[in-house]
């Protein structure tokens, strides 16, 4: 991905402390309009924090964060409130709303806030549902009834439902079975392609990263260790990258990515 | 997106010649006007791309193209590169995954609401479901004796610790909150016997009243009732944010039991507890009686104190004492059951809440009335 670009997120000496655990230290980190970032690190390197201080759910202990050219902690709430409109976010478990079927979770946000009425609106849901690879009848079913893995698709109906620029991910295909986690990573890039999103992916998933990711941001040690293609990325020297990149796991999602590119 | 800032026009569908022409945004902003015209070109014509020339579009999302797949359908959206092979490729698989999504799909069906049958169901579905509360109840209560009685002889499966720290909560706690409220009660009760019987010259029993109140009725009524709804509501929510987290499932799946883990520890934390709050609610709630009697009627602590002694025998005190443990158990017992019976959404356990408060307010006090016909029946 061309660097001459403006960021859409830049993130400048971020950092994040509870108490006396350093979670982040003077982190600084960019994502660039249409491409997907995806964001390694091992557990507790603090992915799920950075996407939470990104997208305001944490205020951060110092550093800067500028979204679309503004800081988002410093905007009065209304301000902010319609420059989060323009975020999806996905969660780890979801999150949907236990109270709510499938189709009023993605039709709440068209109802607040495009004003379409709730007919209109449940009608787009169930073709955002579609869209995420959901069948027809999980629409009118409720969050309690349904697997893990249509949990997921359900919150990224959801996450898609504002028709978003930046699209935060955590874990997307984390308890999905291996067909259904390259399903995801085509609609990803189907969606990206299509629509022009920037997307934040945090992942574990070797596989994503191969198929679905521009740029490799590896978390360590509270900061960024190396942002960038994922051949740079491969090459770069560092222990856990290396175990990480050519572990058994590393070397077979590699085979699988190159094995695709050039049969 | 990314194109609506250099074409920044109201997305509009123009018919020319026979065809159709989608012109400007065709976005989420513009969606409802968007959704007037294409309905109202639905009802002239069957969906189909016949005529259909989508090269003029400017920004498209996917609202804008779940409004074009009713003007074309699903299918041939499909097979979008068929028919309109100069779109840009991105626009084409958006266009194409939608319309592979969309595919065969009908709305699901919703069922005409019918009035009278759906209340006559209701009720019915209610009714059998105060029965089966009822019903489990009694079947939780007998579990929880028949493990009781299984580790009563076996003190090392005992759960201390865990005892210990729900007597700290519901006891420790709670103790500044009942004494307060009992305290203001009595006062209250002083007050109105006050009222009543200055008529008759007799203020001097307002010193009965206020002790007979207490010791047989109110010490214990008034502290079962806030840890009704203060102890049964938490223990609800605790157990059933476990049963949701699936906590309760893998203590299960570790060879230990819920009842004897859980339940059992909050139950006697609580028949130990009520009484000492009962204890405590009847000495502040005098303490109350006394300072109005004080103040209003002339009636020294002393005096007070000697008609206490002269004209209360203990079994008033006994009387009041015993109910506590048996409410103690039905109120821990039901805020348990309705933490099990949580189903994983935030609205059951909202439900559920609400259930254990209200059955353990109710069984509190009509086993109150009970108690008073039984004892009084009995003379005691």
């Amino acid at each position: 991905m061309s660097t001459s670009r403006e960021p859409l997120i830049r993130v400048r000496g971020l950092a994040n402390r509870f108490g006396s655990h350093v979670v982040h230290e003077d982190l600084d980190l960019d994502l660039y309009p249409g491409e997907i970032l995806g964001v390694v690190g091992g557990s507790g390197t603090g992915k799920s924090v950075l996407l939470r201080s990104i997208v305001g759910l944490l205020r951060p202990s110092a550093g800067s964060i500028e979204v679309f050219g503004e800081d988002l902690q410093s905007l009065p709430a209304q301000a902010r409130s319609r420059l989060e409109r323009r975020f999806g976010v996905l969660f780890q478990r979801g999150a949907l709303f236990t109270s709510l079927t499938l189709q009023e979770n993605v039709a709440l946000p068209l109802i607040e806030h495009a004003g379409l009425s709730r007919a209109d609106a449940e009608a787009l849901a169930r073709v955002k549902l579609a869209l995420a690879g959901l069948p027809g009848e999980a629409s009118v079913k409720y969050p309690a009834e349904l697997s893990g893995g249509m949990i997921k698709r359900a919150a990224l109906a959801r996450a898609l439902a504002m028709d978003p620029e930046v699209l935060f991910l955590d874990e997307p295909t984390a308890g999905l079975d291996p067909i259904g986690a390259a399903a995801f990573d085509r609609l990803i890039l189907t969606l990206r392609d299509a629509l022009g999103l920037s997307v934040f992916l945090v992942t574990h998933d070797l596989d994503t990263l191969y198929t679905a990711c521009d740029r490799v941001a590896v978390l360590s040690r509270g900061r960024v260790l190396v942002a960038d293609r994922l051949d740079v990325v491969e090459a770069t020297d560092d222990a856990w990258i290396h175990d990480y990149f050519h572990g058994p796991r590393g070397r077979s999602a590699q085979r699988a990515a190159h094995s695709v590119e050039d049969p | 997106m990314t194109e609506q800032s250099t074409h920044p026009s109201a997305g509009t569908l123009l018919q020319e010649g026979g065809g159709l022409s989608p012109r400007g945004d065709w976005t989420l902003a513009h969606y409802a006007t968007l959704k007037r015209q294409v309905e109202r070109l639905a009802q002239a014509r069957e969906p189909s791309p016949h005529g259909v020339d989508l090269e003029r579009l400017a920004a498209l999302d996917t609202a804008g193209a779940v409004l074009l797949m009713e003007l074309v359908g699903a299918e041939p959206l499909a097979a979008i590169d068929d028919w309109a092979p100069d779109l840009p490729a991105t626009r084409r698989a958006l266009l194409r995954t939608l319309g592979e999504a969309m595919t065969d799909r009908q709305p699901p069906e919703t069922r005409p609401g019918r009035p009278l049958r759906d209340t006559l169901a209701r009720t019915g579905q209610l009714v059998e479901g105060l029965w089966e509360q009822q019903r489990q109840l009694l079947g939780f209560i007998g579990q929880v004796l028949a493990t009781l009685a299984t580790i009563a002889w076996r003190p090392g499966r005992w759960r201390l610790t865990s005892m210990v720290a729900q007597l700290h909560q519901t006891g420790l706690n709670a103790l500044p909150i009942v004494a307060l409220l009992t305290f203001l009660v009595g006062a209250v009760v002083a007050f109105l016997g006050a009222t009543v019987l200055r008529d008759f010259g007799a203020t001097i029993y307002t010193v009965n009243l206020v002790a007979f109140a207490f010791l047989r009725e109110f010490g214990v009524l008034l502290a079962a009732i806030l840890l009704a709804g203060r102890t049964a509501s938490a223990f609800t929510a605790q157990l059933g944010a476990m049963k949701a987290n699936e906590e309760l499932d893998a203590v299960r799946t570790l060879g230990l039991d819920p009842v004897e883990l859980l339940v059992l520890p909050r139950v006697l934390a609580m028949m130990l507890t009520l009484p000492i709050l009962t204890f405590v609610g009847m000495l502040s709630g005098i303490l109350g009686g006394a300072l109005v009697c004080l103040l209003a009627l002339d009636i020294s602590i002393i005096q007070f104190l000697s008609i206490l002694q002269r004209d209360i025998p203990l079994n008033h005190f006994m009387v009041g004492l015993s109910k506590a443990p048996l409410f103690a158990f039905l109120i821990a017992v039901i805020g348990c059951l309705e933490g099990f019976k949580v189903s994983g959404s935030a609205q059951s356990v909202g439900e559920h809440t609400t259930s254990s408060v209200v059955q353990s307010i109710f069984v509190v006090i009509l086993l109150d009335a009970v108690a008073a016909l039984f004892f009084m029946e009995m003379g005691w």
